[in-house]
């Protein structure tokens, strides 16, 4: 009796593994499945490239002012605390090369690809969640229009366009910002300030990788934020979740992945 | 929305881009400074290259006339070889000496060349013979330990070398030093 008992319930706990697993891996599968329809049906998106110009609109330019204000601020506070560490060992001059290797390695794309998970792919999310619960989407298939080509394909290289950019502003930005605090404020030297930076960033090593890692975060973040819209149950409460879900699976999807290209380009 | 306005803050967006990433490979990176034209390119052998890397600057009088090509090591004299990049519009003569300085005390080593005198200029592939290795702290003060402990007599002869020609006799010291550090251990 107690032995059948046991035995229900380790077959319980590994259904539920079972169960998790399965659908984990559908997911998987059917957001990959949507990644290549998606490049499969972006013709339109080019040769109508309003719709991507709307969309890069929505994404990339309403994100703007974030990106520069949380830019400016990020670079400040690293000025502040990267000078209260060198100053100990006498080397306050390599202030602006910890800001700008530190901005445009890491901080730059990692922090504007958190951002724009939370701005620009909740918003995707919603509004493609809403449109499948208020069955705008099967209305365009009535129509004869693919949903992928009209309303995901665009969004999708809107986010692609735009991501690179907001990083490469936040990291510019950031710099300046630790510029005014070392400079003026700290009183750092000027031209050793730039000088060092310059000697010490690489074109190829520092600023292409981080171009590529935006790249590929911007990829990453929009197809997330794309799948979980079009995947959501068609209630409030299915969009609400998969809103939520949008924001976990890309902070989680952007911290791993920023290690994972991390180690590959400072290895190659 | 109008799609002209979409069209022009979509126009000023992807500008911003644009300048940004101009602004950090002029102003950030290194796209202006690297920029060396046509080079031709010589090597010199060292005992020890210390941490000098590829890329590493060459510098004369302080000004970077060339960035160092790439390091390899030979197994017949186990010394290093290392190959520099000199601007062609620089032209050093054949007895140049190459030495291995650290910028600050914790900066990082790059190639000093100092000119001599010879007549004919160093060529593409020419080797430069007169080299001074990286400093090595831990020899230092091995070979500041052991000239304490000795006679005044050969450290009053050391700074006399130095003080007369300081790179031709530099090699020599350090070479001496050497032995004379492993012999104090």
């Amino acid at each position: 009796m107690i032995k059948s008992n046991l035995l229900v319930k380790i077959t319980r706990i590994l259904r539920g593994i079972g169960k998790r697993m399965i659908e984990r891996t559908w997911r998987l599968g059917a957001g990959a499945r949507l990644f290549f329809l998606t490049i499969i049906y972006s013709g339109e998106s080019f040769r109508r490239f309003h719709l991507t110009l709307r969309e890069i609109y929505f994404t990339g330019v309403m994100s703007m002012m974030l990106i520069i204000v949380s830019g400016f601020f990020v670079g400040m506070v690293l000025a502040l605390q990267g000078y209260n560490t060198l100053q100990k060992y006498g080397s306050s001059e390599a202030i602006g090369v910890l800001v700008a290797l530190s901005l445009v390695r890491e901080l730059g794309p990692v922090v504007t690809a958190l951002l724009f998970a939370g701005r620009a792919g909740t918003a995707i999310t919603a509004e493609i969640g809403l449109m499948k619960t208020t069955e705008q989407l099967s209305a365009m298939e009535m129509m004869a229009v693919n949903p992928i080509a009209r309303v995901i394909a665009p969004r999708f290289w809107a986010g692609l366009i735009s991501m690179p950019i907001l990083a490469t502003v936040f990291s510019m930005v950031g710099i300046l910002g630790g510029y005014l605090v070392a400079v003026p404020l700290i009183g750092v030297d000027d031209g050793a300030f730039w000088s060092q930076m310059q000697a010490n960033v690489d074109v190829r090593a520092d600023i292409v990788n981080g171009l590529i890692k935006s790249l590929v975060f911007g990829i990453v973040c929009t197809m997330i934020a794309l799948f979980e819209g079009f995947d959501a149950p068609p209630t409030a409460e299915g969009v609400s979740r998969a809103t939520t879900r949008t924001v976990v699976i890309s902070s989680f999807a952007v911290l791993g992945l920023d290690f994972v290209l991390t180690s590959f380009m400072l290895v190659v | 929305m109008d799609r002209t306005t979409i069209d022009l803050w979509v126009g000023i967006f992807v500008a911003l881009g644009v300048a940004a990433l101009l602004g950090l490979a002029m102003k950030v990176g290194n796209l202006t400074s690297s920029k060396i034209g046509e080079t031709y390119s010589v090597t010199a052998a060292f005992e020890n290259v210390g941490s000098l890397k590829p890329q590493s600057p060459v510098k004369s009088a302080g000004v970077v006339v060339g960035r160092v090509d790439n390091i390899r090591f030979d197994s017949k004299s186990f010394e290093a070889v290392v190959t520099i990049k000199i601007d062609k519009r620089y032209a050093f003569p054949k007895d140049t000496f190459a030495n291995i300085y650290t910028a600050g005390l914790l900066g990082e080593q790059y190639v000093g060349l100092e000119a001599g005198g010879d007549d004919e200029a160093l060529k593409n592939g020419d080797k430069i013979s007169k080299t001074q290795d990286a400093v090595v702290l831990e020899k230092m003060i091995s070979q500041f330990l052991f000239s304490k402990a000795s006679e005044s007599d050969s450290k009053t002869k050391e700074g006399d070398a130095a003080s007369v020609s300081k790179p031709a006799d530099s090699k020599s010291s350090s070479g001496k030093s050497t032995e004379l550090g492993d012999a104090a251990f």
